[in-house]
């Protein structure tokens, strides 16, 4: 029984003339929770952001939902968090309320208004990352934790079945970490919620994701936590090391 | 003294204008702030400039009835579309299109000048405003940017928030950026072009920043910043028009001092503000 509302088959990008990913067949399941590790610069970032329509591969086909991605337009369907989601302008005058409005934007349309009705939804993201007490602060007052949680809830006010995360944890301190986890948890269980989370975290990935897939250049694994701990020294050096020896996987 | 100003009509006009450029200029200046756009306000000023000689050379020359005003204009919002161009082509450098853009405002202004063999005082006016300046025709010409701002700006809000604090963000969620972008900078090619005949080519975009920058320490959130920038902005210009014409300074000049000691005031109110709060937190 397979659901999949993320396909890629044989996806091949390159920037310029750089090859960054090279035939990726992958997908997302709906109701999983799948954790995409990998070395840096192994292409994560690239991957999520053909998935988000920001580039556009030089092979192969997405498609997201059951749709093609050249005429998919439900985007308000997915949530995202960028890497450089909390490189923001710290000095930029906007409350969290304001922040998190900002993900209703486009779903509400050109021309039109917020209403009561969607202040509410404002309220309930805020409140689903349980920061309802600083609806009306400076988003730059916030510590980084915090400011991630903002930027959590603005990708959740427009409803999404997929919420996609690019290392949100970096940078947040251990303690917050573990209450980040808990959240996501409860986002994944309690309401649905599709995830994808990037990391360079991998234990912590073992622990929390039901799928992990690994990424550096090539996809070299795609299965749940427990096959991921039982690969060898080998197939994890070849991962991470410089000999890429494609591991082939399973669906 | 402020009486005058409803004396004589050519003062009624200049008062008119002043309060419409001391709402649309700060409502404007908040995005180009927050977006670290203030200095392409200058650059578009500059050729605006370019555009308002052209116009009076035309004048000179050819005895051409068209207003420098709106060959300002049209200089202005020629050089939005093109900033905006430099802009994508320099991706790594955007603020590359300021000097190349400003530079070429000035270049053009004194090319056209020169053939022109000079101007009188009409010249001056532009560069540092004047008190009486403005025509009843371009109190409405001014009127009318005032209305089209402010539609924009209503219908557009949401869109120009957000794009504002995260563009990638923004475009990921569907909303069109380029289309977005440029009705936002030819509108404010179209503020600057206006505010002109007030506080003149090289003080115009100090009306759209200082007063956000006042503004931007003490307010919470994005609207209460708008909202008092635009206060800001509006005692700015009754002050800063009755003194100028009191004591014979192109307005320009006041303005810009009365938005300067508003801004001090501000940076002021923060810090007492700031002590009193300490004090608290440690008793
Ligand atoms: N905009 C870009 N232009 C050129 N090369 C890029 C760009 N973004 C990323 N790269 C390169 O692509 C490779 C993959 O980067 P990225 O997807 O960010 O990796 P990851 O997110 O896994 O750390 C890196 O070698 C990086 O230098
Ligand atoms: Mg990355």
């Amino acid at each position: 029984m397979s659901n999949p509302i993320v396909t890629m088959k044989n996806v091949s990008y390159a920037y310029d003339n750089k090859p960054t990913l090279k035939d990726i067949n992958f997908e997302i399941q709906r109701g999983s929770f799948l954790g995409l590790v990998g070395p840096n610069g192994g292409g994560k970032t690239t991957l999520i952001k053909l998935l988000l329509g920001l580039h556009k591969p030089q092979n192969g086909s997405i498609q997201l939902f059951g749709t093609p991605i050249q005429k998919f337009k439900d985007w308000n369907k997915i949530g995202f968090v960028s890497q450089k989601a909390n490189t923001f302008n710290r000095g930029f005058p906007a409350t969290v309320s304001e922040v998190v409005s900002m993900g209703l934007t486009a779903k509400v349309g050109y021309m039109k208004f917020f209403n009561q009705s969607h202040k509410k939804q404002i309220e309930k993201a805020v409140s689903q990352v349980g920061m309802s007490d600083y609806l009306h602060e400076n988003i730059g007052d916030l510590s980084g934790g915090q400011q991630q949680r903002i930027f959590i809830a603005r990708a959740l006010v427009s409803n999404p079945d997929l919420l996609i995360l690019d290392e949100p944890t970096v940078g947040v301190d251990t303690e917050n970490v573990q209450k980040f986890y808990e959240l996501l948890h409860l986002l994944n269980d309690e309401n649905g919620i599709t995830l994808l989370l990037i990391t360079h975290d991998t234990g912590t990935m073992t622990h929390h994701a039901t799928d992990i897939a690994c990424l550096n250049k090539t996809l070299h694994f795609h299965g749940n936590p427990s096959q991921y701990t039982q690969l060898s020294e080998q197939d994890l050096s070849a991962f991470y090391g410089h000999q890429l020896n494609v591991v082939s996987h399973h669906h | 003294m402020i009486g005058h100003f409803f004396e004589y009509e050519f003062l009624r006009n200049t008062f008119y204008t002043g309060l419409l450029i001391g709402l649309i200029a700060p409502l404007l200046g908040t995005f180009v702030v927050v977006r670290r756009l203030s200095l392409i306000a200058d650059a578009l000023s500059h050729v605006t400039l370019a555009g308002i000689a052209f116009g009076l050379l035309l004048e000179k020359k050819f005895a051409l009835g068209l207003s420098p005003f709106y060959t300002g204009m049209g200089f202005s919002v020629m050089a939005s579309a093109f900033v905006e161009q430099l802009r994508r082509v320099y991706k790594a450098y955007q603020e590359l299109a300021i000097p190349i853009i400003l530079s070429g405002g000035v270049a053009l202004s004194v090319v056209f000048i020169s053939v022109a063999n000079g101007f009188n005082t009409d010249l001056y006016n532009y560069l540092f405003g004047s008190v009486s300046a403005v025509s009843r025709q371009d109190l409405w010409s001014i009127l009318a940017i005032t209305i089209i701002v402010l539609i924009v700006i209503t219908l557009f809000f949401k869109e120009l928030f957000t794009l504002s604090f995260d563009e990638e963000h923004a475009v990921v969620s569907g909303i069109h950026a380029k289309r977005i972008h440029f009705l936002f900078i030819v509108v404010t090619a179209l503020v600057i072009a206006a505010s002109i005949r007030i506080v003149g080519v090289l003080l115009v975009s100090a009306l759209m920043t200082l007063p956000v920058a006042a503004s931007i320490r003490i307010a919470n959130g994005f609207k209460q910043t708008m909202f008092l920038s635009v206060i800001f902005g509006e005692i700015s210009v009754i002050i800063g028009l009755v003194a100028g014409y009191y004591f014979e300074i192109p307005p320009g000049g006041t303005i810009v001092l009365t938005s300067i000691l508003l801004l001090l005031l501000s940076i002021l109110i923060k810090r007492i503000k700031f002590n009193r709060a300490r004090k608290r937190a440690i008793q």
